[in-house]
């Protein structure tokens, strides 16, 4: 089967500093699929990479076999790859809503008619409204996004990704800087995407991994140092020691 | 219409019963005022060109974010497009104010590709650069531009056919009003279009724009490109109705004049923006009259004032006094 997402040898060099180092990737369609990985070990960097919003210093990458690698960012994302961003990136001064009318209109191809009226757009609206019901955030819609409480604007995050339709969603850190309590709603409704959408994650709260993933890259020092189902993983030595090991440490 | 684009649409003028009663007042006020001013018509005409020229950057500044020190280069160039084609006996002023949007508009499409690049500290030493080469051009190519004296001696065909310009200056403030009247319109569509959401996307957030699959150069090359036919056309009244065009109509200090107008106006707020153009014209006015050598000097206490004590710009004033009421 084509992988929905895949990379050969995909490295991102610092000069002499190699945050990501050879790394080959392979997302199987629908998959669930964490990347894990120690701080500082090349994560968003190879999300960058995959994205586009970063050039790779060598390697490629395909989306269900189209080779994307020169394609800039805002292509890949209308062949069906979006992401979210481990630091909110949201349009603050704009409504709720229209964050996310914003991104319809964009994938829709809409955004360069400056004779029409964005509020007789009945349709992109409704399609919106859908995607703020799925992550509940109805009630905030006409809300400024400056003035929405953190963890909404996370779930935000996500709706503006999910309305450029993708194919495969790469979320970065979905959760991050969300307390734990809050942190299980937002994985809730990230569980509750369609499973025909891929799924590539970043996560740091093992619990959350081990229940929400199907499949778990260990990623340390910019390479790949293990991936397998989330039981060969909790069971690998080096990975204990690496990463939860230390991380059981901190907990201590 | 839902609460939901009520909403949506306060957001985008900064409150909607102050954005549209402030537009009645502001065009009720340029009709009566030709009624109750009839000796400052051509003062009354400037003020109708200024903001016609700061709504033209508030377009760029105030809903896209990105600032530019040399806008005046293409006030300019209508100017002295309207000017030289009337010199050359096509003398019809719509023609003349068409072609003006056209030629503006094209240079500033052919300029984007080196003024969307960067940030906006480099925006700002482009457009400033490229700007002066604009003036330095002008001044030398006295055979077509008149240089430093500038280019006066035209004459105007009446417009339509119609309607001669006249020695008091009634034809030129209408067809002046007119002109802001559709430029304002045409504005208005622009920024409540789905484009227009798209140039506040990059005002917002840049950065998440191309991740939305935004083509974010091509949006900029639009906006530049409307925002220079806009300026354009503003410069082609001044020159129209003043019969003259001059190198200062390209100048920085024009430049810089109407940044700190979008600034003061409240940037995005389209008829805060109009109400600063026309509260610096007719104050630098006032000033320029009352001393003829300190003006500058009143001028900038005003803006440093207006800083501290209108954070939100005129628009947002206009904003603030909705809200009181509606409370």
């Amino acid at each position: 089967m084509t992988p929905a997402l895949s990379t050969q040898g995909i490295s991102v060099h610092f000069g002499a500093f190699r945050a990501v180092d050879n790394v080959n990737l392979n997302v199987r369609p629908g998959a669930r699929h964490a990347l894990i990985g120690p701080n500082g070990a090349g994560k968003t960097a190879l999300v960058h990479a995959l994205t586009g919003s970063l050039s790779p210093t060598a390697g490629t990458i395909q989306v269900f076999g189209e080779e994307v690698s020169s394609r800039a960012e805002k292509d890949r994302v209308r062949r069906g790859l979006a992401r979210t961003f481990q630091i909110n990136q949201l349009f603050r001064g704009l409504s709720v809503l229209d964050n996310v009318v914003l991104a319809i209109m964009e994938r829709d191809r809409k955004t360069a008619a400056f004779w029409r009226s964005v509020a007789n757009d009945k349709r992109a609206h409704e399609a919106a409204r859908e995607h703020l019901a799925f992550v509940n955030l109805t009630q905030h819609a006409d809300r400024e996004v400056r003035h929405l409480p953190y963890g909404s604007q996370r779930l935000l995050e996500i709706a503006i990704a999910l309305a450029t339709r993708p194919r495969i969603l790469v979320l970065d850190e979905p959760a991050a800087g969300v307390p734990s309590g809050e942190s299980h709603a937002i994985f809730e409704r990230i569980h509750a995407l369609p499973q025909d959408l891929t799924l590539l994650f970043i996560e740091h709260d093992m619990g959350l991994v081990f229940r929400f993933s199907d499949r778990i890259s260990v990623l340390v020092a910019g390479q790949i140092l293990i991936e397998g189902a989330p039981s060969e993983i909790s069971s690998d030595e080096r990975v204990k020691e690496i990463y939860l090991g230390r991380r059981a440490g901190h907990a201590a | 219409m839902t609460g939901a684009s009520a909403a949506a649409r306060s957001r985008l003028f900064g409150g909607r019963v102050g954005i549209e009663g402030a537009t009645l007042v502001l065009f009720a006020g340029a009709i009566a005022s030709y009624f109750l001013f009839p000796n400052h018509l051509a003062l009354l005409t400037q003020f109708l060109v200024l903001m016609m020229f700061a709504l033209s950057y508030d377009l760029l500044q105030g809903h896209g974010g990105i600032v530019s020190l040399g806008h005046a280069a293409f006030f300019g160039l209508g100017a002295y497009a309207a000017a030289i084609l009337a010199r050359t006996g096509y003398n019809d002023p719509l023609l003349g104010l068409a072609f003006a949007a056209v030629l503006s508009a094209v240079v500033a499409l052919v300029l984007t590709p080196i003024i969307v690049r960067g940030n906006d500290f480099t925006r700002l030493l482009v457009t400033l650069g490229v700007a002066s080469l604009v003036y330095e051009a002008a001044n030398r190519m006295r055979g077509l531009t008149g240089g430093a004296d500038g280019l006066p001696d035209f004459e105007i065909a009446p417009v339509l056919g119609l309607y001669k310009f006249d020695f008091e200056g009634r034809i030129a403030f209408i067809y002046a009003f007119m002109v802001f009247a559709m430029v304002y319109v045409f504005l208005w569509r622009v920024v409540t279009s789905p484009f227009g959401l798209a140039l506040r996307g990059i005002r917002e957030n840049t950065r998440r724009m191309p991740a939305i699959g935004s083509p974010v150069r091509r949006h900029l090359a639009v906006a530049y490109t409307l925002s220079g036919g806009i300026a354009g056309m503003a410069g082609a009244v001044l020159a129209q109705t003043s019969r003259f065009a001059s190198l200062d109509m390209l100048g920085f200090e024009r430049s810089a004049e109407i940044m700190m107008v979008a600034t003061l106006g409240g940037s995005g707020h389209m008829a805060g923006v109009s109400f600063a153009a026309l509260a610096f014209g007719w104050l630098k006015d006032v000033l320029s009259t009352a001393s003829p050598k300190y003006w500058q000097l009143g001028l900038g206490i005003v803006l440093m004032l207006s800083v501290f004590v209108a954070r939100g710009g005129i628009g947002g004033l206009l904003d603030h006094l909705r809200f009181r009421r509606s409370a």
